[in-house]
C-alpha cells in the first residue's frame, strides 16, 4: 500500500503507546501499531510474546494498564458494555478453539447473532446462515451439526461463519490455522483472503503459520520482548536484521515457507 | 439505525396495477441492519410483475451478503417462475460479490426432525432406562472388579487422592453436618416434648431422640448432604474431563481412569460417611439434650443414663452399618454420571443433575429396604 493511500486513508485499528502487564510480569511495553483499511494483517511472535493478549485487549477482553486504542476512530478503553455494543456488532471474531456454543447446532450458532441483532424474517436468517455455511466452505449438512460432531477443520470454519455473520468490517482470527492439516490450513488461507476480496472486509490474524504469512498477510509486525520487532510486508521484513526476526523467518520452518511462497508466485 | 444504513426501493413505473415491465430503483445501504422491511417490499413487488423487472442498482452505496442474498432469491425466483429479471449499474465490487453468493447458494436445508409418536416415545424412553440400568450395572462390575484387582495388589492403591478425598468430602462437610443434625435433634425433641409431658413421661425424650437419630435420621441425612454435596461434584468433575478428552488421554496413558478417578473417590467416602453419621449422632443427640432440659426439665446426666439403656450397641450399629453402603451407591452414581456426559457444556449439568436425583433416590430406597430386612431378622 503507498504512503499517499495511508495518509488519505484513516487507520481502522489504532494503538498507540499501550503498557499491559501481568501482575509484575510486562506484556506490551509502549507499544504502537496501526491497521489500515482493507489489509490483511498479521501478528506473530513467538509464545507468550503477548500476541493473544494484544488482541483481547483490542476486543474488550482485557484492560490494559496504559495507552489508547482507537477502532473505527473511537476510543475503545474503559467502555463499558452498553458503549461497547455498536462497536462489537461491527466486528467480528474467532476464537482460537473455535468457541462455539457447543449446545447449540451450528446453523443455530450462526443464527444466534442475526436473531439478537437484526431484525429480518425468519426465513430470510435462515437462508442467510446456509449463505454462511457454505461461504466458509462447509457442507450443507453441517449446519444440522453439533460442534462436537465437527472435526477441527470443520469447526475452525463454523466458527468463522459464526464470525462473519452480521457481514463485520473487521474480522479478528485468532490462530485460524493452528491445530490444522496442511490442505485444511491452505484452504482456511483461501478462504481468508476470498472473503477480504469479496467482502472488503479488514482481517487482523494471531499466527504462527509461516505458510499462511506469506501467503496472505498484507502486512506482519513481529512482536517480542514486550516491543515491535519490526513492520512490514513478509518481503521487507525478510530483510530485516533483528536476530529475534531472522530466527523467526530463517529457521528451517521459516525458509521452506518462503521457499513455496516463491514457486507459489 | 442512521439514514444512511437504510435501504430505500423506488418503484419507477406506475405500479397500480400489474402489469408487464416494472423498473425499480435500489438506493441506499443493503447491509443486514437495513433490510427488513425490503424483503416484504420485494415480494410485493415481484408479485406484481408480469413479464420483466429491471431492477437500477446504480445508487447501492453499500451491499454485503445479506442484501445481496436479497437480490440473488429474487433473480432466483424470477428465473424459475420464466420471468425475465435484469439489473443494471451494479458496481464490480458488488457485482463480483453477487456472483460469489451465486456460486455458494444452496437452498437451506434445516429440517426438523419430525416428533415421534407416544408409542415411539415410549419405546425410546424404556429403551434408554433398560440402556442406563445396564449401564450402570456394567459400571458397578468393572469397579468391583478393579477393586479387588487393587486389593491383590495393595501397592496399586492410591492413597493420596484417598486422602485428598477424605479431606474435601469428609472433613470439610463436618460443619453442615454438624449444623443440620443438631436442628434435627432439637426439632424431633420439641415436637416429642408436648406429647411426653401429656403422660408424665418426660425421661422418654432420651429413647425417642436417641433411637430416630442413631437409627434412621443422622445416617440418611449424613448420605443426603454428601449427595448434594459430593455426587454432584464427582459428576461434574469427571464430566468436565470428558469433555477435554482428559479421560481419553488417561487411557492413552495407560492409566485406568476408574482406578484413578473413582476407587479413590469411593474408598474415601465409604471412610468418610460413617465416621460423618457418628459425628451426626453426636451432633443431633445433644441437640435433643439441650432441648429436653430447657422443656422437659431432663438434665444431661439423666438423658445420658436413660440413653444408655434406651438406646443398645446394635441400634447404633444398624445406624453406622448403613452408611458404607449409602458412601458406595453416592459415589458409583455420581462417577458413573460423569461418565455419561457427551460433548457439550449442558451435557455437564444435566448428567450433575441426574447424579443428584438419582443418588438421593437409591439412598432412601435401600434404607427402605435395610429396615425391612431388619425387621425380619429382629435387630
Amino acid at each position: 500500500m503507498s504512503a499517499t493511500m495511508e495518509s488519505t486513508q484513516k487507520a481502522v485499528i489504532d494503538i498507540r503507546a499501550l503498557n499491559s502487564r501481568f501482575g509484575n510480569n510486562v506484556v506490551h511495553d509502549n507499544v504502537s501499531l496501526t491497521v489500515r483499511p482493507g489489509e490483511i494483517f498479521a501478528l506473530v511472535g513467538g509464545s507468550g510474546c503477548g500476541k493473544s493478549t494484544m488482541l483481547r485487549t483490542i476486543i474488550l477482553l482485557q484492560q490494559p494498564v496504559s495507552g489508547s486504542i482507537r477502532v473505527f476512530d473511537r476510543e475503545v478503553i474503559g467502555l463499558n458494555d452498553e458503549e461497547a455494543l455498536p462497536l462489537r456488532r461491527r466486528w467480528g471474531v474467532m476464537f482460537e478453539r473455535g468457541a462455539l456454543f457447543s449446545s447449540l447446532t451450528v446453523a443455530e450458532n450462526v443464527s444466534m447473532v442475526l436473531r439478537e441483532h437484526t431484525q429480518l424474517s425468519t426465513r430470510l436468517i435462515d437462508e442467510v446462515v446456509a449463505l454462511k455455511v457454505a461461504l466458509t466452505g462447509l457442507p450443507a449438512d453441517a449446519g444440522s451439526k453439533y460442534p462436537s460432531e465437527l472435526s477441527g477443520g470443520m469447526r475452525k470454519r463454523a466458527a468463522l461463519a459464526r464470525a462473519i455473520a452480521l457481514d463485520p468490517e473487521l474480522l479478528f482470527l485468532d490462530e485460524p490455522t493452528a491445530g490444522l492439516d496442511p490442505l485444511s490450513a491452505s484452504g482456511i488461507d483461501e478462504l481468508v483472503r476470498s472473503l477480504r476480496d469479496a467482502l472488503g472486509l479488514t482481517i487482523m490474524m494471531v499466527t504462527h503459520d509461516l505458510d499462511l504469512l506469506w501467503r496472505s498477510a498484507d502486512r506482519v509486525a513481529v512482536l517480542g520482548e514486550g516491543h515491535i520487532l519490526g513492520v512490514g510486508t513478509m518481503t521487507e521484513l525478510s530483510r530485516s536484521d533483528h536476530p529475534i526476526i531472522r530466527e523467526y523467518f530463517y529457521g528451517p520452518r521459516g525458509r521452506a515457507a518462503q521457499e513455496q511462497a516463491w514457486k507459489k508466485k | 439505525m442512521t439514514d444512511e444504513q437504510i435501504a430505500y426501493l423506488v418503484i419507477e413505473t406506475d405500479a397500480s396495477s400489474a402489469m408487464a415491465t416494472v423498473n425499480v430503483r435500489c438506493t441506499g445501504a443493503w447491509i443486514v441492519q437495513g433490510i427488513a422491511q425490503l424483503e416484504h417490499r420485494l415480494e410485493d413487488i415481484s408479485r406484481l410483475v408480469e413479464k420483466e423487472l429491471v431492477i437500477d442498482g446504480a445508487a447501492i452505496t453499500a451491499l454485503d451478503t445479506s442484501g445481496a442474498w436479497l437480490l440473488h432469491r429474487t433473480i432466483r425466483e424470477f428465473e424459475q417462475s420464466g420471468r425475465k429479471i435484469t439489473i443494471n449499474g451494479l458496481r464490480p465490487e458488488f457485482s463480483a460479490l453477487m456472483q460469489l453468493i451465486a456460486y455458494c447458494a444452496t437452498v437451506p436445508e434445516i429440517s426438523q426432525p419430525s416428533a415421534p409418536d407416544w408409542l415411539a416415545r415410549i419405546g425410546r424412553l424404556s429403551w434408554q432406562t433398560l440402556h442406563g440400568v445396564s449401564g450402570m450395572l456394567a459400571f458397578i462390575g468393572e469397579c468391583a472388579i478393579i477393586l479387588l484387582r487393587s486389593f491383590i495388589r495393595p501397592s496399586r492403591i492410591r492413597w493420596r487422592p484417598i486422602f485428598h478425598n477424605l479431606q474435601t468430602a469428609g472433613f470439610n462437610a463436618l460443619p453442615i453436618v454438624g449444623m443440620l443434625s443438631f436442628l434435627m435433634g432439637f426439632v424431633i425433641a420439641y415436637q416429642g416434648a408436648d406429647q411426653l409431658q401429656r403422660f408424665g413421661a418426660n425421661i422418654f425424650i432420651a429413647d425417642l431422640v436417641g433411637l430416630s437419630m442413631l437409627r434412621e435420621l443422622s445416617p440418611l441425612l449424613t448420605a443426603i448432604i454428601v449427595a448434594g454435596r459430593s455426587g454432584s461434584a464427582y459428576a461434574a468433575q469427571i464430566g468436565t474431563m470428558k469433555v477435554t478428552e482428559e479421560i481419553d488421554a488417561l487411557r492413552t496413558i495407560g492409566v485406568g481412569p476408574i482406578e484413578l478417578l473413582v476407587l479413590p473417590k469411593m474408598l474415601a467416602l465409604i471412610i468418610a460417611l460413617p465416621l460423618l453419621t457418628v459425628f451426626a449422632d453426636v451432633a443431633g443427640v445433644f441437640g435433643g439434650m439441650l432441648m429436653a432440659r430447657s422443656k422437659l426439665d431432663v438434665t444431661f446426666d439423666v438423658f445420658l443414663d436413660r440413653l444408655g439403656d434406651a438406646v443398645s450397641l446394635s441400634s447404633f450399629m444398624t445406624g453406622v452399618g448403613k452408611a458404607p453402603v449409602f458412601a458406595a451407591i453416592i459415589a458409583l452414581v455420581g462417577c458413573y454420571q460423569g461418565f455419561q456426559v457427551g460433548g457439550s457444556a449442558d451435557s455437564v449439568g444435566r448428567q450433575t443433575t441426574v447424579s443428584v436425583v438419582h443418588s438421593i433416590f437409591l439412598v432412601i430406597l435401600a434404607d427402605a429396604l435395610f429396615s425391612v430386612v431388619f425387621n425380619w431378622l429382629k435387630i
